[in-house]
């Protein structure tokens, strides 16, 4: 089986660290929920991931091939880079049209014109915005604009799709469409999905497994089921129950 | 006082002679502005601050100074006098590219580095190499850009001091319309100062409408937007 696994991930700031994890393995080809308190980590571990954020240690064994994070440049981490996709929170849409906005990426990867073509009207219809082709990307609600940067990461057919809170701020039609255009996705291909939540439903709805994040730490990765039922630390349980914790 | 407008050839030659000088230093500022605008925003070097504080301080450059030292250059014992450009349409020109180059590229620095930090992480993310992210960066600011343009080109054309200086306000040679314009005034020739004056209006009216409609239509779409 093809290997996605993170070994002594260390990020600090001047006063204090954010991140410290020992080893994180992902089996491929599943949905994984992280799921966490605010301020714990979770945005900063899928930064890192995805080659956003330089830790101050760590590697990641990525499909096979293994990366010295701290020393990776600009330059050799884009061919890392376009084998992942990344859903922030609030995506940015170009100025331009609905239909340039999903095309960039493919663009900057030297995709052929007619193949792109294909695969944005393909990943359009996915999200159920095809209509919206020739509309201003920049006049787009915040569903649509989400929905549209999903279709933006599809279309480059990646091996692991990073979602950050995706759906936070949307409304329940469009957190709906979102779930099931990711649930249709991942069935229909070898794509392996993280996803930072703190919508407990969403990863009960959508992961296989589920890790708890807190204080920079991995407290907890369990199969979905045994992670909402049996949580083993006492840290999760007080999460699951909706207690404050910091 | 007779207000009756007078438009005949002379003006016509002053307008054009006005824009050709004026669009040529604009020209002039975008090649040199907006490549060096667009590098200083998009990079980190030591000792950036201060070239960036030193763009922002020229932006405002006094005319008249920028004249006088253009000026000195050009005279016949000044390091550039054997190019004999005093009293002509070049050292006009050359006068008001030093004055709306600064503008351009610290107006291309702002526009640029506001939308640098916007799309710098989804552009990476996308795998954008550096040149992919930097032009799609520049594509974004255009708005900002050509804001910048239509500044810079309202105030070479409306400039006075420099171009008077190097100029000289020769009939037929190096009179533009805001030299024409102290110039009649000063004559009393009032009716053909206020056509140019008029026309000057006109021209940074027009110009200014365009742009003013971009960035409204522009403000529409953004206040859509979530």
């Amino acid at each position: 089986m093809e290997k996605l696994k993170l070994h002594q991930i260390v990020v600090q700031t001047k006063e204090k660290t954010i991140l410290q994890v020992d080893e994180i393995s992902f089996p491929t080809r599943n949905i994984f929920g992280i799921v966490g308190p605010s301020g714990a980590g979770k945005s900063t571990l899928l930064r890192v991931m995805n080659l956003l954020i330089k830790p101050s240690q760590g590697t990641i064994d990525f499909f096979g091939k293994n990366i010295d994070l701290p020393s990776l440049s600009y330059l050799k981490a884009i061919p890392i880079q376009r084998q992942m996709a990344y859903v922030p929170q609030k995506s940015v849409m170009f100025d331009t049209n609905v239909y340039e906005n999903v095309a960039i990426g493919l663009r900057f990867h030297g995709i052929p014109k007619q193949e792109i073509d294909r695969r944005v009207r393909v990943a359009l219809e996915q999200v159920g915005l095809i209509d919206y082709a020739d509309r201003k990307a920049t006049t787009l609600s915040g569903g649509e604009s989400q929905r549209i940067a999903l279709a933006r990461s599809l279309v480059l057919r990646p091996k692991l799709l990073l979602l950050d809170e995706p759906t936070s701020n949307l409304d329940p039609i469009n957190v709906s469409i979102f779930e099931q255009v990711i649930y249709n996705i991942y069935q229909q291909t070898e794509m392996t999905v993280i996803m930072v939540t703190h919508n407990l439903l969403q990863a009960k709805r959508l992961a296989s497994q589920c890790l708890f994040i807190h204080q920079g730490q991995l407290l907890e990765m369990a199969d979905t089921e045994s992670f909402f039922e049996q949580p083993q630390t006492k840290e999760l349980a007080a999460f699951l129950s909706g207690q404050m914790i910091y | 006082m007779n207000l009756n407008l007078s438009f005949n050839d002379n003006v016509l030659s002053v307008i054009l002679l006005s824009l050709e000088i004026s669009t040529t230093a604009i020209i002039i500022g975008i090649l040199i502005g907006i490549p060096i605008g667009a590098l200083l925003a998009l990079t980190r070097f030591p000792g950036k601050r201060w070239i960036v504080a030193l763009v922002y301080t020229c932006m405002g450059l006094p005319p008249v100074l920028i004249g006088v030292i253009i000026y000195l250059m050009l005279s016949r014992y000044g390091p550039l006098g054997s190019l004999e450009w005093l009293f002509s349409p070049q050292a006009m020109m050359m006068a008001q590219s030093i004055l709306v180059t600064p503008i351009i590229l610290g107006l291309t620095m702002s526009a640029v580095q506001a939308k640098e930090k916007l799309y710098t992480e989804a552009l990476k993310s996308l795998g954008a190499t550096p040149w992919q992210a930097a032009w799609t960066i520049i594509k974004e600011a255009r708005k900002g850009i050509f804001a910048g343009l239509g500044t810079a080109f309202g105030r070479a054309i409306s400039e006075v001091g420099a171009v008077m200086l190097v100029g000289g306000n020769i009939e037929g040679h190096t009179r533009v319309m805001t030299t024409a314009i102290i110039l009649e005034t000063r004559m009393g020739n009032y009716p053909t100062a206020l056509t140019i004056g008029f026309v000057l209006l006109a021209i940074s009216f027009i110009l200014n409408s365009f742009l003013v409609m971009g960035i409204i239509g522009n403000l529409r779409e953004e206040r859509n937007y979530w």
